[in-house]
């Protein structure tokens, strides 16, 4: 099927509903006929499963509420009453634990994806700042529903994190008592943030929709990163539906992994000491997903003096270095100058795309570890390089790096190289 | 696809490291490693061994700890029947109430409850033992190393090292921090084992441990049993749709 076929015209029952209600004929452009490259490599399966799984997390969470109790005397035991006595409770519960980290590691590669081939640049910069509000959105609800158990990981990383907000001047003591709704992270903190984490996925659900309408109006990116005409293009249905179901049981044979046969693998044993303000754990140490962003934020551990007055404390200093990592995403589309979209055709942003990706890396493994030794001088040196790569390499790049010749079509590469990240003139294979 | 094969290969190396039942990462001090039944893919409880496990338990760690979350009634999932199940529970006194006088009695323990805690409350627990003596429905997947630090803690006592120790404390290799609260519990003999096995101190911490998992995750053979036909199907439908996908993108010019 071209992507050049018209919408049908839809007769009897259908036809009737569609010229009063126009869904279907809708449904059939955008999720049918829908025009994509022909050359998309598997790293484009990765939006339809970010999907997937938040569709995954609602209908599981929708039913663990049926029996969580969003109480301090009781969350902890009505957790264990889930796991224990609900049928199929144990399989909700870990499903919806184990979803949240498959949602993080389809999101974080579908990130890296739009990252190394250049997809929030013009005309897709919108479609990037939807995404980094589905990222931020999602984090909340995932900090949110850490905490919902009750365990001790939830109670001190709630503690640690909301802590955070104190850092604010003037106002941070006042702001940090108000988001608890009492004076420490107690039974109000707890219901609130029950309330906002079934609030979140239904915005992320919403945020997504539009995420897509910004898609479909440009369509998607592809690994050469250069516009295409409907010649290069397919419809979406069956080529793209056929390849994202074989890609979604493939990634849910690791999820299916996880949650049959490691559950609690990528958990913390102390969420399952019911939460008590008055034992500290050892080492309170954020879900893998927060770990990066928990390094940036450990790695400003000196004042920002001028004349000998304290401009910012290192407390403020880390959670702006924490924030900002974040929020610098919003400006990425015109941080990166290049008017060159795909790696493949940029030697140097090749390399330094591979650096972020090892820094990151590092900065996870830093996050995990206690602020001793060589950690805090590496935390701050990737610290560093995490920065100076959006601020100040990016807007360099732009202007003193020689790209390759880019292809007038995607038939015809100019360099027949290989992608590092795997095919690229190559639809399904 | 031979990146695809790759990298699910790779995958499934990592993951199968995975499946232990708890937690790998421990404690600094290397902890004693025991072939559990329950680990990996196809592991399972071995009942013999949670039956023992349910009578040293009874008859040595219950009269400090409770099992909050383990109702009586789920015993007939350690291989008792019903009439045993309700044997057991007899032997336990439960609050209840208020009767019909605004009172609250004691009463013989039922299937339904759960293995109450020899305290009133955690006051008068931390009055007698100085700290309250932990619930240990969930100790297995509450510690770093899981079974293995139980097995380990249970078996590391050393008097010697414990001698300059005030009172009240003792030394023991797999404690963080090597002074724990709790007193040695286990000598050779100190149980007679139903099935006849020699109650030596490996065995009984051995038993007390497989219960004790048994407890902390007790759907275990049902999730891995549903896990093993949820990846058969998932990887009959992975390449299922790998063939239907060669087929309808084979079309496609490249």
């Amino acid at each position: 099927m071209s992507a050049d076929t018209p919408t049908p015209k839809f007769t009897g029952v259908l036809g009737w509903i569609d010229h009063r209600l126009p869904v279907i004929s809708l449904g059939y452009k955008e999720l049918v006929a829908y025009p994509t490259p022909k050359n998309l490599n598997y790293f484009w399966n990765f939006g339809s499963l970010a999907g997937i799984f938040l569709v995954i997390q609602i209908v599981t969470g929708i039913v663990l509420v049926m029996h969580y109790v969003p109480h301090a005397d009781y969350a902890f035991a009505s957790v264990e009453h889930i796991m224990r006595n609900v049928n199929y409770g144990w399989l909700m519960r870990y499903m919806h634990m184990n979803g949240a980290h498959m949602f993080f590691v389809v999101v974080y590669i579908h990130i890296f994806r739009g990252l190394y081939y250049g997809s929030y640049k013009d005309p897709r910069e919108v479609l990037w700042i939807l995404g980094v509000i589905i990222l931020i959105l999602m984090m909340a609800t995932a900090f949110m529903g850490y905490v919902l158990p009750w365990g001790q990981m939830s109670f001190w990383g709630a503690t640690v994190i909301t802590n955070l907000f104190s850092a604010v001047p003037l106002i941070g003591d006042a702001l940090v008592t108000w988001m608890w709704g009492g004076f420490s992270v107690d039974n109000p903190t707890l219901q609130r943030f029950f309330s906002l984490h079934y609030l979140f996925p239904f915005v992320i659900a919403a945020f997504s929709f539009l995420h897509l309408v910004a898609l479909h109006q440009f369509g998607s990116n592809n690994p050469v990163g250069i516009d295409i005409t409907n010649k290069d293009k397919i419809s979406f249905h069956p080529y793209y539906t056929t390849k994202d179901l074989f890609g979604l049981f493939a990634i849910l044979l690791v999820y299916g992994f996880l949650v049959f046969f490691a559950p609690n693998f990528l958990g913390h044993p102390d969420n399952y000491i019911p939460a008590d303000p008055l034992v500290t754990p050892a080492h309170i140490v954020p879900e893998w997903y927060f770990l990066p962003f928990y390094a940036i934020l450990r790695s400003i551990t000196f004042d920002i003096s001028l004349f000998g007055f304290t401009l910012i404390d290192a407390k403020l200093g880390g959670v702006i270095a924490m924030f900002g990592s974040i929020l610098i995403l919003f400006f990425l589309p015109w941080l990166d100058t290049s008017k060159v979209r795909s790696a493949n055709y940029r030697p140097i942003y090749f390399w330094a795309f591979w650096l972020l990706v090892v820094d990151v890396i590092v900065l996870t493994y830093v996050g995990a570890k206690p602020a001793e030794g060589i950690w805090p001088t590496v935390g701050l040196i990737a610290t560093i390089w995490y920065f100076v790569h959006f601020l100040v390499l990016l807007p360099l790049l732009g202007r003193f790096e020689r790209p390759r010749p880019v292809p007038d079509s995607i038939n015809k590469p100019v360099l027949p190289k290989a992608s590092p990240l795997g095919p690229q003139t190559q639809p399904a294979e | 696809m031979r990146n695809v094969l790759v990298a699910t290969i790779a995958g499934a190396a990592l993951l199968g490291a995975m499946t232990t039942e708890g937690r790998a990462a421990g404690p600094a001090v290397e902890l004693l490693h025991r072939s559990w039944s329950f680990d990996g893919i196809f592991g399972s409880y071995d009942d013999a061994a949670k039956q023992r496990g349910m009578q040293v338990y009874m008859q040595v760690c219950s009269a400090c700890h409770g099992l909050e979350y383990v109702a009586f009634r789920t015993f007939t999932e350690l291989g008792y029947d019903e009439g045993e199940v309700e044997a057991i529970a007899e032997q336990f006194f439960i609050t209840d109430g208020p009767d019909e006088f605004g009172d609250m009695f004691e009463r013989p323990g039922l299937p339904k409850d759960s293995w109450p805690s020899p305290f009133r409350n955690e006051a008068e627990a931390a009055m007698i033992h100085g700290k309250a003596p932990p619930d240990l429905s969930l100790i297995a997947k509450a510690r770093p190393g899981g079974p293995n630090y139980l097995y380990s803690l249970l078996l590391g006592y050393d008097e010697e090292q414990g001698l300059d120790l005030p009172p009240g404390n003792y030394w023991n290799e797999y404690y963080p921090g090597h002074i724990i609260a709790m007193p040695p519990q286990l000598y050779p003999d100190l149980v007679v084992y139903e099935d006849g096995t020699e109650a030596t101190v490996e065995q009984m911490a051995a038993d007390v441990t497989q219960f004790l998992m048994w407890t902390a995750e007790p759907k275990m053979e049902e999730r891995k049993q549903l896990g093993i036909g949820f990846m058969l199907f998932c990887a009959a439908m992975t390449l299922i749709f790998y063939a239907i996908m060669r087929r309808v993108w084979a079309d496609v010019k490249k």
